[in-house]
């Protein structure tokens, strides 16, 4: 137990295996314990024991171990130990004759890469895409449809925006639907809806500008004095300034109609322009389009982005603050920049659904959904376009399919749940996402290697001696 | 053998067409000081090196140089070419208005258009001061042609508006950006390696790389902290070369170094601090000579052998 | 705002903000203790309050039931309580340790990876906490009948708000003894300093980090028992304490254990004071506002950020 002068070069395992031969009666124990399969096997069952009890049944605080015992007492735990086992032979098979696994599957991963650097390949893979985009939703039913607009479209757009802040600035914003929240109460404000009424009241093609500069300077007045601070205080303070914008928003009864919402609707969008008039209604299929333009345009210019002066000032932020200072980037400017260009994406997509729903109160802006989007993000690929596009549709999609197959027996409260876990068992297997960034991909595996940071989370340097 | 000429400390600062003037610079954490009294001078053009035992404030010096920290005392003057004058100046030296309007806040003064004061790392680059690190800090994850691109755009203003829609002058300085640094990478002779990751690249050409990312932001004077550490002979050679190019283009060079060679074959003056104190100054040949840096470089016992005549 | 309400309800409110100062004060230690040792906010600390918290109600549930204590055996039942909420608290920091940031360290992953890492685990220890204990919040059946014992100035000092008092300095006199005078704490106190060096003199830098969260954890668990005396246990209860300990970590400033009981201290007071003023429903506000503020004007805190020296 000694921690100090014990001169014993302490490993990262917690017991060695030369422990066994002092204490022979432990021995045995001490080297199972020692042995890494034996810890895997461990480590495996215990993880399918949790995911058990995470599927089980629900428990109550009258009985607080009914939903362990009925998950857990159950023939179907075996069920959940034998993947545990299997999950952990194939790992060790893996890891056993790990170089002809391994050589398969970099096979299988890089025939797609062998494909992609080929830029018409790429572009007729994006143009495929696109018109499996357009076509398909109109075979969908309508509930499908309007699955499409409220929890994938608008998800899509959020997860776009908040990649710019996690994924291009290495920034973690967890109160990003703050924003969100102040796009759709602008947009609410603006075309008339709020009990406090606007000097002119605007259609909503009108209000999106102003919805986008709402969010937008609400943007740069929590960053620019957080962005100042080492990278875990913006965390916290967005956190903090997500669950304030909530609370502000229930508690000025008189200007947001409170968590009851305000009275009046909120108009659909409509065109007068040139000739041309049109009024989005209570279909879902024209809001579908019109996002998927959105979402087209913002791909396009975001990806420029990614590629121009600004977003190789954030990598070379990301990679080595005190370095990107020293090479004549305003770090602070650029870290503002990242968290505006957010927060108006974000503001942008609150505004197209309050308008789409015609609806909004306070209790609908809550933290979890500003974890949710980080899970998006995360799933999909930290600073890459299609991750992030992908992520958003799956992990949206997803849900829906289990909540609307009965087989399942998905609650829906339980998303958060899995959605925690996808977070922990993302950051451990997989960091860089589903269809990770090249960059990105590259800068974590060289962080571990001791070379740059990977994220903007560094203290600035020197600020005072 | 000849008794050893002494140079005095107060030879660090010299006069004529002046690029950097750091006066009475005091730099300290906490207890602990870095820097003394600090006060010397560098002619625009000129060569000019800081060499001192290890701790003796060499990087510190460098640090404050870039505002990377920011001296308790004193100033330190940069004249531009176009005439504009900068000073960084120490906490306590200033006037009560600008110690209001810090950090890196900026006061007008009444003479020589605006002044700079406590200026931040990103603000001095701006001004014309680029520097390379002791342990090479490159863009790892970038290639070499990018990390050059880095600091040549650091001198352009596409915005994000302009990025996002590659408006006319995005795509101008984009086309600009890269004959650049195709020049640049030329001039340190890694265009072969363009492509190539940073990390990838031997220790070297990764000296050269960060000196042409530093040269990218159009500095007047550049700053080499340690260029020759960890090289090779050959590699040495080439970086002093590289070092004697770069001044021919105009750029004053700033530079750190323990490898007396090298002072030797590329320094114009030298200025040796030993624990945060100026002790020495003059040319290289004079500063070999001066009694105080043998002291301080080999230690007492060392110099009283050599007064007796007993020194290798 | 309501000046007078204020000034009528002085004493009260320092007698409220004072209760909950204290317990501000233990939570934010769980979060100076990690930021000391691994320099990363903790997100997931909020749920080792709220384990704690369900530990106790389940402990004292089996045991009072209906019935209600007093005298002696409310003292032990107390006891009992905050031993079985510091049990609960210290189980699950050290299983999120184990969990959610051991295999990131040992990869050197980088911060941000740690800290969404936190959150997901934050996520998943509050939603599995209401999956299986039930949405709803509970009473924890009390061990002592609450009520006023004397008065200052006109404010009461109830049973609870003492039994805060003296267990919260209970704890903190045993932390900094703790700290200070063991081995655990020399241990904690060279990897706070200088984790690279305190490895290479033999200190093992897992087994301290590993105890550093089950200590926060501990005292977090408590705590979170003794505010759920008050305000009943719901899974979702760690989220606001946990912000507002946070603050109260950085005003004092991240990373000093004193700071920590200053910080938090003062953050009850002032908040309770601001919610007189501004009224109950701002009170949040208020402490958000204090954060942003500190944050601006002086970001290491009042007593500084460090661990290592003093404590």
């Amino acid at each position: 137990m000694g921690y100090l002068g014990t001169g014993t070069l302490t490993g990262t395992e917690p017991a060695r295996a030369g422990g066994g031969a002092e204490r022979p009666r432990l021995g045995w124990l001490r080297r199972l314990a020692a042995s890494d399969d034996a810890r895997r096997l461990g480590a495996c069952v215990a993880g399918f024991l949790l995911l058990a009890v995470m599927t089980g049944p629900e428990g109550s605080s009258l009985a607080p171990t009914s939903g362990f015992s009925g998950s857990l007492l159950h023939p179907r735990v075996f069920a959940f130990i034998g993947l545990g086992v299997g999950l952990w032979a194939l790992i060790t098979a893996k890891r056993r004759y790990g170089d002809r696994a391994r050589r398969l599957s970099e096979a299988i991963s890089a025939a797609p890469r062998r494909l992609l650097p080929n830029r018409l390949a790429r572009y007729g893979i994006y143009l495929v895409a696109l018109a499996f985009a357009i076509v398909y939703p109109m075979a969908l039913s309508q509930f499908w449809q309007n699955v499409l607009v409220d929890q994938i479209g608008v998800y899509v757009l959020l997860a776009l925006g908040l990649n710019v802040v996690v994924g291009y600035a290495g920034l973690l914003d967890l109160g990003y639907i703050a924003f969100y929240a102040i796009g759709a109460y602008s947009a609410a404000y603006w075309t008339g809806a709020l009990p406090v009424h606007p000097p002119i009241t605007l259609n909503p093609f009108w209000a999106i500008p102003l919805a986008i500069f709402a969010a937008m300077l609400a943007g740069v007045i929590l960053g620019a004095p957080t962005l100042r601070l080492r990278g875990d205080y913006l965390a916290i303070v967005t956190l903090g300034f997500g669950e304030i914008i909530q609370i502000v928003a229930t508690n000025l009864q008189s200007v947001t109609g409170g968590s009851s919402g305000p009275a009046s609707v909120i108009p659909h969008f409509s065109v007068n322009l040139l000739g041309v008039h049109y009024k989005w209604g209570l279909g879902d299929l024209p809001y579908y389009y019109l996002l998927l333009g959105f979402v087209v345009v913002i791909l396009v210019t975001f990806h420029a982005l990614e590629g121009s002066r600004v977003g190789r000032a954030w990598t070379a932020i990301r990679e080595d603050e005190v370095a990107a200072e020293s090479t004549g980037i305003n770090v602070l400017k650029y870290k503002v920049m990242a968290f505006s260009i957010g927060a108006s994406t974000s503001g942008f997509a609150g505004m197209l659904w309050a308008s789409q729903v015609g609806y909004i109160d306070s209790t609908l802006f809550t933290v979890q959904l500003s974890i949710l989007v980080l899970v998006l993000v995360i799933f999909g690929g930290m600073g890459s376009l299609p991750g992030a596009v992908v992520g958003a549709a799956v992990l949206q999609w997803f849900p829906w399919f289990l909540r609307v197959h009965p087989l399942f027996g998905f609650q829906p409260e339980d998303l958060f749940i899995y959605l925690g876990a996808l977070l922990v068992v993302m950051m451990i297997f997989r960091p860089e996402g589903l269809l990770p960034s090249r960059r990105r991909k590259r800068e974590i595996s060289l962080a571990e290697h001791g070379e740059g940071t990977a994220d903007a989370m560094t203290e600035p340097e020197g600020a005072e001696p | 053998m000849s008794v050893a000429a002494a140079t005095r400390p107060e030879a660090a600062k010299v006069e004529g067409d002046l690029i950097i003037e750091v006066e009475g610079v005091t730099l300290s954490f906490g207890g602990l000081t870095c820097l003394s009294d600090v006060t010397l001078s560098q002619r625009r053009g000129e060569v000019l090196a800081v060499i001192g035992p290890n701790g003796a404030g060499k990087t510190s010096l460098f640090n404050c140089l870039t505002g990377v920290y920011k001296p308790q005392e004193g100033t330190i003057t940069f004249r531009s070419r176009q005439g504009h004058a900068s000073a960084v100046v120490g906490r306590r030296s200033l006037p009560l208005v600008a110690r209001a309007l810090e950090p890196g806040g900026i006061v007008p003064g009444w003479w020589m258009g605006w002044r700079a004061v406590n200026t931040k790392p990103h603000r001095v680059n701006r001004l014309g001061i680029a520097r390379t690190f002791q342990t090479t800090r490159l863009f790892n994850a970038l290639t070499a042609f990018e990390n050059v691109k880095i600091g040549v755009e650091s001198r352009q203003h596409t915005g994000p508006i302009g990025a996002m829609l590659r408006l006319p002058r995005a795509r101008r300085e984009e086309k600009e950006s890269d004959a650049r640094v195709v020049e640049l990478l030329d001039f340190v002779g890694l265009l072969p390696r363009a492509n190539e990751l940073a990390s990838s690249l031997p220790f070297g050409d990764r000296r050269r790389l960060e000196i042409a990312r530093a040269l990218g932001t159009r500095p007047e004077l550049l700053l080499l902290d340690e260029p020759a550490a960890g090289t090779n002979p050959a590699e040495k050679l080439e970086l002093a070369k590289l070092v004697r190019k770069v001044n021919g283009t105009g750029v004053s060079v700033l530079l750190i170094e323990h490898d007396m060679g090298l002072v030797m074959s590329l320094a114009e003056r030298v200025i040796v601090l030993n624990f945060g104190k100026v002790i020495a100054a003059g040319t290289p040949s004079e500063v070999q000579r001066d009694p105080a840096v043998i002291e301080a470089y080999l230690g007492t016992s060392y110099r009283a052998r050599e007064e007796k005549g007993q020194g290798p | 705002m309501c000046f007078s309400c204020f000034t009528q309800n002085f004493w009260n409110l320092l007698v409220l903000g004072l209760a909950d100062g204290f317990l501000y004060a233990l939570v934010a230690i769980g979060y100076t203790l990690v930021y000391g040792v691994l320099q990363l906010i903790n997100f997931a600390h909020s749920e080792v309050f709220m384990s704690g918290a369900f530990a106790g109600y389940f402990i004292l549930n089996g045991l009072i039931g209906t019935g209600s204590p007093h005298g002696l055996s409310s003292v032990a039942y107390v006891v009992i309580g905050i031993a079985g909420g510091a049990c609960g608290g210290g189980v699950i920091a050290f299983l999120l340790e184990r969990v959610a940031y051991r295999p990131l360290r040992r990869r050197h992953a980088p911060r941000l990876a740690f800290l969404i890492s936190a959150i997901g685990a934050s996520f998943f220890l509050y939603n599995l906490a209401g999956k299986e204990f039930g949405r709803d919040a509970v009473e924890i059946p009390a061990p002592f009948t609450n009520g006023p014992v004397f008065s200052i100035f006109g404010a009461q000092v109830t049973t609870y708000y003492i039994v805060i008092a003296v267990s919260a300095i209970a704890m903190l006199v045993i932390l900094d003894r703790v700290v200070a005078g063991t081995r655990l704490g020399k241990g904690l106190r060279a990897v706070a300093q200088d984790a690279e060096t305190a490895s290479l003199m033999g200190v093992n830098i897992d087994r301290v980090v590993s105890q550093t969260f089950v200590l926060g954890g501990l005292l977090g668990g408590a705590a979170g028992f003794l505010f759920g005396l008050n305000t009943g246990v719901v899974y979702t209860m760690g989220f606001t304490p946990a912000l507002k300990a946070f603050t109260a970590a950085v005003l004092g400033g991240i990373g000093n254990l004193r700071g920590a009981m200053v910080g938090g201290l003062l953050l009850g007071v002032v908040e309770n004071f601001g919610a007189g003023l501004f009224g109950t429903q701002w009170r949040d506000v208020v402490s958000f506002g204090i954060l942003v503020l500190v944050l601006l004007v002086r970001p290491t805190g009042l007593l500084g950020e460090r661990l290592g020296r003093s404590a």
